[in-house]
């Protein structure tokens, strides 16, 4: 059974949504990813002084530890998401973690246009959960 | 298309039901009241201007600066948001910006002369809030605020604040 953790976390990085299967491991993740946040801050504040192309929205791998891979993406409201796999699914390639982020980033947008969802909340949505249970059920 | 004219109705009738609740409850309305009235226009732009953001930007790549978010704000989502791109955009190069729109859409209706100049604060103050909303979620807090001199073109100056 392979392991896949999401999480989300607001402008302010405060945790927006925590998902991770199976579902007892998520302590585990949780130091990995504030690491990891650390590499997405830098990767968005080296954006504007490089002049390359590199105004992408998808972050890439941002760290392999010895367990994990940690993949980043950040959304032009500064809303960042990660996810965590395990080192041993070598299956997952780079271009389905992008897809998987531009669902997410779609659901995501769902979310916000919600009135009755005030932003910087955690997000207690059942189709936001629908979607993300989908695409851990695929790849787990 | 009739989907421009639904949002100008619903608009219309938004902040007349705001100012008649309001006069219903107080009697006569007092600057305060009037005040309470536009923030409530501007607070219910704001939301919506957070969501709109968060849709027209999901494929766009990141912005560089300040002033890409501006150019942006003017071109791309004045577009999608008021169907005109903004006339003119000032800067002082210190975090004020002067957007200047020669047609506002949300002021066509009205007639154009001198009649209703002091009512047209009212329907600004729901754009205000878009904006702010918008600019907002991209990271940056701001003042908007809006004035007209000659109708239906109005300016709105938007006030970095830098924290």
């Amino acid at each position: 059974m392979f392991h896949i953790c999401l999480l989300m976390f607001s402008p302010q990085n405060y945790p927006l949504y925590i998902r991770s299967v199976p579902s007892q491991n998520e302590l585990k993740f949780h130091y990995t990813v504030h690491t990891s946040l650390d590499v997405v801050e830098e990767k968005v504040s080296a954006v504007g002084k490089s002049l390359a192309d590199q105004r992408e929205l998808y972050l890439g791998l941002l760290y392999p530890t010895e367990d994990y891979k940690v993949y980043g993406y950040v959304t032009n409201s500064k809303v960042k998401f990660v996810i965590v796999v395990d080192s041993s699914n070598t299956s997952l390639r780079d271009n389905e973690i992008r897809s998987m982020f531009r669902k997410l980033h779609n659901s995501f947008t769902d979310v916000m246009c919600n009135p009755f969802y005030n932003p910087g909340d955690p997000i207690q949505s059942k189709a936001f959960n629908g979607i993300v249970s989908g695409m851990m059920v695929q790849t787990g | 298309m009739a989907d421009d004219s639904l949002f100008e109705f619903l608009h219309m009738e938004i902040v007349s039901h705001i100012f008649n609740e309001q006069q219903s409850r107080k009697g006569e309305l007092d600057n305060k009241d009037r005040a309470a009235c536009i923030s409530l226009l501007e607070a219910m732009g704001f939301r919506v201007g957070q969501g709109l953001i968060e849709r027209l930007t999901r494929d766009t790549p990141s912005f560089k600066d300040e002033l890409d978010i501006m150019k942006f704000i003017c071109k791309d989502f004045w577009t999608k948001v008021f169907r005109r791109q903004v006339d003119n955009l000032r800067t002082n190069h210190q975090g004020t910006y002067v957007l200047q729109d020669n047609k506002f859409s949300l002021l066509t209706q009205f007639s154009g002369g001198k009649q209703y100049l002091d009512q047209a604060p009212k329907y600004l103050a729901f754009s205000c809030g878009v904006v702010r909303g918008a600019l907002s979620n991209l990271g940056l807090e701001s003042v908007v605020t809006a004035e007209v001199s000659i109708m239906p073109s109005c300016k709105f100056q938007v006030v970095i604040q830098k924290l």
